[in-house]
């Protein structure tokens, strides 16, 4: 068995994988997990609340990575979920018995070795399993956010795998059951930047997608009409934070995607896609120069102008249509 | 974003870590780097957890009044609202509102505090006072 090397990722869910894939020796790059799974998107869901306030994802939803990487890499992964939680804790003691490195689904409140200040209920954080430390019966985890292996006690780890509420893990453990293979980049990348652009730009829904930001942007000017500033602040400061502060931003996402788009120019030898690499960082850039407007409005470093982050978001909107659609012509 | 502009401004709430962020290098090429965080999450994530604090307060102070049972105070203080607890606990919300009230909560059988205690990591000893 090849011994186990944590790398540090900017996202947990492609972290998770691009570790797991260079565990099964296809060392896959967390942009190319990201980006092969057609992973980036925008979604504003004001009906799933937490905290009384709506959601909104810079990305696919949880698991869309790990199942998008089957297909192009022929790879087979496995699904277990447990109703019992104990039944799930032994299941993943087997597992790592035989050798095998787990991935989990988790809360992140449950987790000790979080920051106290990132414990929120929020329960669609990935993290590997590797082992166990022989003196404590600690679990060794390679939580891809971190820059260094962590070590979780069971009882812990058990609460995390097992929290309830929007989007609960069920005790998720996932592992490959097959080798994955070198695959055929001319097919697979083209495929998967065009499912990226058809999400971006076709989806059926008005809450998905560059028409999803439009949505939002709404939402953000409305709430100038409902004269209640504190209540403002909340909900700018959520879009924010589930932007910047939760897996990696909206920002963050524009610049995997950036990175991956410089993956395939090489690749595939077409320059075109590293000068769309150029725009999507400055979309990214646009994203994060709105994340600063609206934490100076919260901090009252200048005064909350809904309509002023409207603007920004319905401008960041058109940015990002163009960009698809030059995407799309380029694949 | 150029990898001279990843902020490096010591976000508290990241106790220290530091996160990977992709960025742009001098030859155009995206890489991953290192960030002590930006005072922009650190705003937001302090005005999350600053609006949980708030509220676990506000029902301390309840319970000192009598207006209010433990249980209102632990169930922020686990950063939790009454729909989250509902889902953990499997009870519904207006049971779990009724069980705010001082004189009710006083009277719950061990094994529903057993069930509140559990869903926010506490034991009975702790659910049933305020510190």
């Amino acid at each position: 068995m090849m011994e186990f090397q944590h790398s540090q990722a900017s996202h947990c869910e492609s972290g998770v994988m691009s570790t797991m894939l260079r565990h099964q020796g296809l060392p896959i790059s967390e942009p190319m997990a990201f980006g092969l799974s057609s992973a980036m998107s925008f979604a504003y869901l004001p009906i799933v609340k937490i905290n009384g306030l709506p959601l909104v994802s810079y990305r696919m939803p949880p698991k869309f990575i790990i199942k998008g990487l089957q297909k192009p890499l022929g790879l087979k992964m496995r699904f277990e979920t447990f109703r019992n939680p104990a039944a799930g804790t032994r299941r993943l003691d087997e597992l790592l018995a035989a050798g095998e490195v787990v991935g989990m689904q988790t809360s992140v409140f449950w987790l000790p070795y979080m920051p106290e200040d990132l414990r929120f209920h929020f329960n669609a954080h990935n993290v590997l399993a590797f082992g166990r430390d022989t003196a404590s019966g600690d679990y060794q985890l390679s939580d891809p956010v971190f820059e260094a292996p962590v070590s979780c006690p069971g009882e812990a780890l058990q609460k995390a795998r097992f929290a309830k509420g929007v989007l609960a893990p069920k005790g998720l453990l996932y592992y490959a059951t097959g080798k994955p293979s070198q695959p055929d980049w001319a097919i697979v990348i083209p495929q998967a930047i065009k499912k990226t652009t058809r999400i971006m730009l076709d989806a059926p829904l008005p809450i998905i997608g560059v028409r999803g930001i439009r949505r939002l942007a709404n939402a953000v000017e409305r709430l100038a009409g409902q004269n209640d500033p504190a209540r403002a602040k909340m909900f700018i400061g959520q879009v924010v934070r589930m932007q910047e502060e939760i897996g990696t931003g909206g920002g963050g996402f524009r610049f995997i995607y950036a990175s991956f788009l410089q993956e395939a120019a090489d690749l595939l030898g077409r320059p075109r896609l590293n000068e769309l690499a150029d725009a999507l960082v400055e979309v990214g850039d646009e994203w994060r120069e709105f994340a600063l407007s609206a934490a100076r409005m919260i901090r009252d470093r200048e005064p909350l102008v809904p309509a002023k982050l409207a603007d920004q978001l319905r401008r960041i909107a058109d940015h990002e249509q163009t960009f698809f659609r030059d995407l799309r012509r380029a694949a | 974003m150029l990898d001279s502009e990843v902020p490096q401004e010591g976000n508290v709430t990241l106790g220290g870590h530091r996160k990977a962020l992709y960025a742009r290098g001098a030859d155009g090429k995206m890489h991953i780097v290192q960030s002590t965080g930006w005072e922009v999450e650190e705003i937001v994530t302090r005005q999350a957890v600053d609006d949980l604090n708030r509220l676990a307060d506000e029902a301390r102070q309840r319970v000192a009044a009598g207006q209010t049972s433990a249980l209102e105070y632990h169930m922020h203080k686990a950063r939790m609202d009454v729909p989250l607890l509902a889902q953990v606990t499997g009870l519904w919300q207006w049971r779990i509102r009724r069980h705010f009230r001082p004189d009710l909560f006083a009277h719950l059988s061990p094994s529903l505090l057993a069930r509140y205690a559990d869903a926010m990591g506490l034991t009975v000893a702790q659910l049933t006072k305020v510190e």
